[in-house]
């Protein structure tokens, strides 16, 4: 398994704003769906550590907390 | 001292040029393939350029000469009309545009690309420096090193520091790695460059940018910001420092606590084995 984000075909350009975002979200709706222990769900994890800023992911985190996480999470 | 290099250059390579020299003309000297792959595309353009020039100057110094005030002779008065030479001047110059434009091109997708890095850094661009996040590498908690580099301003330096170049933190990335940059910015658009690398590119706050990075020789870069961004712009340098894997693995000890180890090994060692299988 990769360590970190690879290539990926969807996020082909300079611009790799959603390439994050898509694995954050595709994170947390991940352990939701499966837990937390469920392996390829640590893909997504690394990806997202390895593309977002932490002040990204501290917001990102912050929001879920709060509720008002623009995205639904839920399976 | 690297210009005098440079000038009985040639064969014996004593110091790399990899910052901005004071009347600099020239390129600094490359140290990534992106970097050569500019200065060929320049090259290429410049044996264009030198034609074109030629060619307009002799047309038009030999229009001076001949059909000046002493002698017009009017000679082509009536000639109003000539498909050959129209067509001529309309498809050279094309000819000439689709002869740069292919490998302008081929260099853009190809500086574009980024395939399958190895590690990856984050450059953050702030009000006036630079922040810098190595995220591949987590602790259970998943906190990850990061670290602002700031200016060493002039009383701090020491002989031989570069004025207005020197960090107090250096991005130290290992040479002949393929590594991802993401960069961004917190405040306003930012720009970060590294000129011997042929590296420049925005920081834009909101967005991520990412640029792909080879580094061929060890060395340490010099770079500024290179987008307008307020008062303290030109003292918020870029400095890269190149190292062989055995020293970048040695920096990442210093840098991540011994806490971060997992299954009993080192930190050099986890890492090596986790991110660079291929040479552990």
């Amino acid at each position: 398994m990769s360590l970190i984000a690879g290539f990926d075909a969807r996020f082909p350009n300079q611009n790799q704003t959603k390439h994050c975002w898509q694995n954050y979200v595709d994170y947390f709706k991940c352990i939701k769906a499966r837990g937390e222990d469920f392996p390829p769900c640590k893909q997504f994890f690394r990806a997202y550590h390895s593309l977002c800023p932490n002040d990204y992911i501290s917001k990102w985190d912050t929001q879920r907390e709060e509720g008002n996480f623009p995205v639904n999470l839920n399976p | 001292m690297c210009f005098l290099s440079n000038l009985i250059w040639l064969s014996s390579n004593l110091c790399s040029n990899d910052a901005a020299q004071p009347w600099q003309f020239g390129f600094q000297d490359g140290g990534s393939p992106s970097y050569e792959g500019i200065v060929e595309l320049h090259d290429d353009i410049m044996f264009y350029l030198i034609l074109i020039l030629v060619g307009v100057a002799w047309m038009l110094m030999s229009t001076i000469r001949k059909f000046n005030w002493n002698h017009n002779q009017i000679v082509h008065k009536y000639l109003n009309h000539g498909t050959v030479l129209e067509l001529i001047w309309t498809i050279s110059p094309a000819l000439v545009l689709i002869a740069i434009a292919f490998p302008s091109f081929k260099l853009l997708y190809l500086l574009d690309e980024v395939i399958d890095p190895v590690m990856t850094v984050k450059a953050i661009g702030n009000q006036w420096y630079w922040s810098y996040e190595y995220s591949d590498y987590l602790d259970q908690e998943g906190q990850s090193i990061e670290f602002d580099s700031y200016l060493v301003p002039e009383s701090d330096l020491e002989i031989g520091d570069l004025r207005l170049l020197e960090v107090d933190n250096r991005v130290v990335v290992p040479v002949d790695t393929h590594i991802r940059f993401i960069v961004t910015a917190r405040d306003v658009i930012h720009s970060f460059a590294v000129p011997s690398l042929g590296v420049k590119l925005d920081c834009i706050p909101g967005r991520l940018n990412q640029f792909s990075l080879v580094i061929n020789r060890e060395g340490v870069f010099y770079g500024q910001c290179s987008e307008l961004c307020g008062v303290l712009h030109g003292f918020m340098p870029v400095v890269i420092e190149a190292v062989s894997l055995e020293q970048y693995l040695a920096w990442l000890s210093d840098q991540i606590p011994p806490y971060l180890t997992k299954e009993g090994y080192t930190p050099c060692i986890y890492l090596c084995i986790t991110h660079l299988p291929s040479v552990c």
